[in-house]
């Protein structure tokens, strides 16, 4: 096994501002996404939807449609057997991606059309009839758990279990009643957190090509092109061998670009008519049959001594998971207090189901909500202890050393760092004028390594192609290709980096967990050194000497020993000119599951103006600081640290899914679903630390997602402080912050009239 | 449906070409014409991912049918390079990181152009108001805007040496 451990190196490429090797033609329309691409002979698959939250499916005729001049294909799940041999989660993604018997959400798809055009796919469409019979919905995850409501699962249903409540997480250590009995001070509080979208701005869409004889392809926009090729393959029957499935240019994903959605009904439709089909989702089938985040409901419980000194801490999160299990309640039941140092906790995340589209990852899924009730119950205690805000959290802040409430022992992390960074920082000091407040609230979360698979080979003129099968969503061909560059100690620009399609490198996990820089840098490194090895072998043949008397130095093989000493350095270069006499092609190779991805933790300083006149809340100044592990390229962190902390304030101030009594969403498109826009936002500062991730040779950790955990609380904070009421339910949207200063001003008034 | 026949100009070149009177401008470009670099976000004009200029007007192509084009001029971000030369826009987003995925980019880069046509010189305020038709999911917009700021401050210095 390859040495991971942090070397601390002095690095030449690593932690400069190179550029992006896909840049030119991302800025001249040139790049190409999942909708960019078309094949010859190609057909426009659409799919129909269910008007109904829930409902029996009694029938789904289809003859007029397939009858339509034009249509090649029509498909329901009677075409799409059930191959899924008892694996439940597979038998999810297979009823998700096509209802079967019941429609389980407003969007649900229930049949696809393969047509020569999309208007004639869209007549096809209404041609198809299906007879529902509608059932007894429910979109809220509070009242999912009451005893009488609708089982969104029947499946799933356990005794003794209100029939949507599927599993829960409980994490912690020490007595939380003995806690709570020594404390001075308890502070206990619910919240409420909306449904929240990724939402990219670049929809689903694929091109797919599968014949009668099991082989295909597909062109597809995805955060993970080997879980998908191996998904549809299961749901379709075919050998994973034969399905080649190549990653377009993605379009943003955040997680939502982890699972398939009408992918393995594209290749189903392409089966049945034999033709290529395109498939683009349009955005209200984005919004409505992708996997957004779920909301959630809380209790947030903290007591401390008077000194500050926290003793115990206990959470309870619902999560609403949509129409099928998820861990999201688990996942977030293990973030919930990872930033601090507390004796006694507990947190207990619950999967919930309604019937809402299945959730999937968002950006350090599941973290945020907790987060939310977390800090701002944190900055509540500190209000009742009379301590400033950042001293009680530093005072209670997890270190190395530290028992985190999931069970590992810390190692070296960067929350307290962080938070002296904001202490010290001078946004701490500026002026606020009135109506304006400021906030800090803290964030962590896991990061992953994962299956990677990357292959390093060099061209006879001596430049560098390095495939990996992680996909590149901000950036990462840039940091991958300096990393290898570092290695070989070669210039960047003689690195291209390529994201290979599932034909032609091993298995790759998806890219989520931020572990794309982390675990391919890594295949990266030891990719480099395995043809450094080759390349010192050939050195050596060259110059008719030992290869143990060959070292590999900035880039050049040098000969060792007093006997070789007069021998001139080879380069990279001049050895793979070489390379067709001395034994062929050089190539590095590695496979592993990356283990040890650093953990990663950020501090925010927000400042906001609220106008008590309309409710709504300006973003005055904004500072991230997290801590990053060793920043490849620092501009692209910033970048990841902005957009994090960008969909944070968005998650904070505006963006919820709303659902009508009809259990319809009402919401499904980016002019009522309202992400921040330019106008919305200052600029947002950041601060990189550099806390080296002890088990990677850079000491690198994932830095994309931290961010996106502490905008709501932070923004709970700043709102408290600049006009003294306490939000308790996010968004925390302008009619939300009216009712409040509503309801604080009459009992204000009451108590006057008492 | 029987066709339109549109006879146009795109990034300066005389364009023809027949669609159904109910497709837009948009699957026009895409579809018909290759020109991939507007992208559909929404189709409802909410994110700018298709921005195009119509006879210098900044306008979503989603929004605008096919056959309107017809004795128009159009320019997308396939016509902002000359040659080997790029824009200084499209120079500085790449410089200052203004692009994560990347799928915004073309939009921003037309109606950043449509800015600095009618206001070399924007206030940040300015140019946060003037893009704010734009969507972009991943950056936060700070580096968009910093390299608005960069590419007219390129642009004025280009100019006054004409």
């Amino acid at each position: 096994m390859s040495d991971s451990k942090y070397t601390g190196q002095d690095f030449k490429v690593v932690g400069t501002r190179v550029k992006r090797p896909d840049g030119l033609d991302k800025v001249t329309g040139r790049a190409r996404y999942g909708a960019d691409m078309n094949a010859p002979g190609q057909l426009v698959g659409l799919m129909l939807r269910s008007p109904y939250a829930h409902a029996k499916i009694k029938k789904i005729d289809t003859s007029k449609a397939e009858k339509l001049k034009g249509v090649k294909a029509v498909i329901t799940s009677k075409d799409l057997p059930d191959l899924t041999d008892g694996n439940a989660g597979l038998y999810d993604t297979l009823e998700n991606c096509m209802a079967r018997d019941r429609a389980l959400y407003d969007g649900h798809a229930v049949a696809g059309v393969a047509a020569i055009d999309k208007s004639t796919a869209k007549k096809a469409l209404k041609l198809i009839k299906v007879t529902y019979e509608k059932l007894p919905h429910v979109t809220d995850v509070d009242e999912a758990l009451k005893p009488d409501a609708p089982a969104v699962q029947p499946r799933y249903a356990q005794e003794g279990q209100p029939s949507n409540f599927m599993s829960q997480g409980v994490f912690g250590h020490g007595d939380i009643d003995q806690g709570f009995a020594e404390a001075d001070v308890i502070v206990e509080r619910s919240y409420k957190t909306g449904q929240t979208h990724q939402g990219y701005i670049e929809p689903h869409a694929c091109v797919a090509t599968l014949s009668p004889d099991g082989s295909g392809e597909l062109w597809v926009t995805t955060q993970g092109h080997f879980s998908y090729r191996n998904t549809c393959a299961q749901l379709l029957g075919l050998d994973f061998a034969k399905l080649k499935v190549t990653s377009s240019e993605i379009g943003g994903g955040f997680g939502g670009k982890t699972h398939v959605w009408m992918e393995p009904i594209a290749l189903a439709l392409s089966r049945k008519a034999n033709r290529p089909v395109k498939m683009v989702m349009s955005r209200e089938e984005v919004f409505k049959a992708s996997g957004p985040t779920c909301s959630t409901s809380m209790e947030i419980k903290l007591g401390a001594k008077k000194d500050g000194s926290i003793v115990a801490a206990s959470a309870v999160c619902r999560y609403m998971g949509g129409a099928f299990p998820g861990i999201w309640g688990t996942l977030g039941g293990m973030t919930a207090f990872a930033c601090y140092n507390i004796p006694n906790n507990k947190a207990v995340g619950v999967n919930v189901l309604c019937n809402r589209p299945k959730v999937a990852a968002y950006r350090a899924p599941s973290a945020p909500m907790m987060a939310f009730g977390v800090e701002s119950t944190m900055d509540q205690l500190a209000k009742e202890l009379n301590i400033d805000p950042v001293e009680l959290r530093l005072k209670n802040v997890a270190r190395e050393g530290t028992l985190a409430p999931y069970g590992p022992v810390w190692g070296p992390i960067g929350i307290e760092p962080t938070l002296e960074a904001v202490r010290k920082h001078p946004h701490m000091k500026a002026k606020l004028g009135k109506n304006q407040g400021r906030g800090v609230a803290c964030g962590f979360w896991f990061n992953i390594g994962g299956q990677t698979c990357s292959d390093l080979n060099i061209g006879a003129d001596g430049t560098v192609n390095l495939t990996v099968g992680t996909i590149d969503v901000g950036g990462a061909r840039a940091s991958l290709g300096m990393i290898a560059a570092e290695e070989l100690g070669i210039a960047y620009e003689d690195v291209r980096v390529n994201i290979g399609d599932t034909s032609s490198l091993g298995h790759n996990d998806t890219t989520e967990g931020s572990r794309g820089t982390f675990s391919s840098g890594m295949a990266a490194i030891f990719a480099a050194r395995d043809a450094v090895e080759i390349l010192k072998s050939r050195a050596a043949k060259m110059w008719q000497i030992p290869v143990e008397s060959v070292v590999w130095e900035d880039g050049t093989a040098k000969a060792m020993g007093a006997e070789h000493g007069n021998l001139p350095p080879l380069s990279l270069k001049e050895i793979a000119a070489k390379a067709g006499n001395t034994g062929g092609p050089i190539a590095g190779h590695h496979e592993a599951t990356a283990d040890g991805a650093g953990v990663s933790f950020a501090s925010h300083i927000v400042d906001v103006e609220v106008d008590p006149e309309t409710g709504k809340t300006q973003i005055l100044r904004y500072t991230v600081v997290q801590d990053a592990g060793k920043a490849i390229h620092p501009q692209y962190v910033e970048g990841q640290f902005q957009g994090a902390a960008a969909q944070g304030i968005g998650w904070a101030l505006n963006e919820e899914y709303i659902y009508g009594d009809d259990g319809r969403l009402q919401n499904a498109g980016f002019l009522d679903y309202r992400i921040p826009v330019c106008s919305d936002l200052p600029n947002i500062d950041t601060k990189i630390l550099e806390i080296p991730n002890p088990s990677h040779p850079y000491g690198i950790r994932g830095v994309g997602e931290t961010s996106i955990v502490p905008p709501l609380g932070a923004i709970g904070n700043a709102i408290s402080n600049a006009v003294g009421v306490r939000m308790n339910q996010v968004p925390m949207s302008p009619p939300r912050i009216l009712k409040a200063l509503d309801d604080a001003m009459a009992d204000a008034n009451s108590s006057e009239v008492a | 449906m029987s066709g339109v026949h549109v006879t146009t100009t795109i990034n300066d070149d005389p364009i023809e070409y027949v669609c159904p009177a109910d497709e837009s401008l948009l699957d026009v470009l895409r579809d018909r014409l290759g020109l991939m670099g507007a992208k559909e976000g929404c189709g409802t004009g909410d994110c700018g991912a298709c921005s195009i200029t119509l006879d210098g007007q900044l306008v979503c192509s989603c929004l605008v049918l096919g056959a309107e084009a017809e004795g128009r001029s159009i320019t997308t971000v396939e016509g902002m390079a000359s040659g080997e030369k790029l824009h200084p826009l499209q120079k500085q987003f790449i410089d200052n990181a203004a692009l994560q995925c990347g799928i915004c980019t073309p939009g921003f880069l037309v109606a950043s152009k449509a800015l600095l046509d009618e206001n070399p010189d924007p206030t940040e305020t300015e140019i946060r108001y003037a893009l704010a038709g734009n969507l972009c999911r991943c950056t936060g917009y700070d580096k968009i805007v910093k390299a608005v700021q960069a590419a007219a401050k390129d642009l004025r210095k280009q100019n006054k040496k004409k």
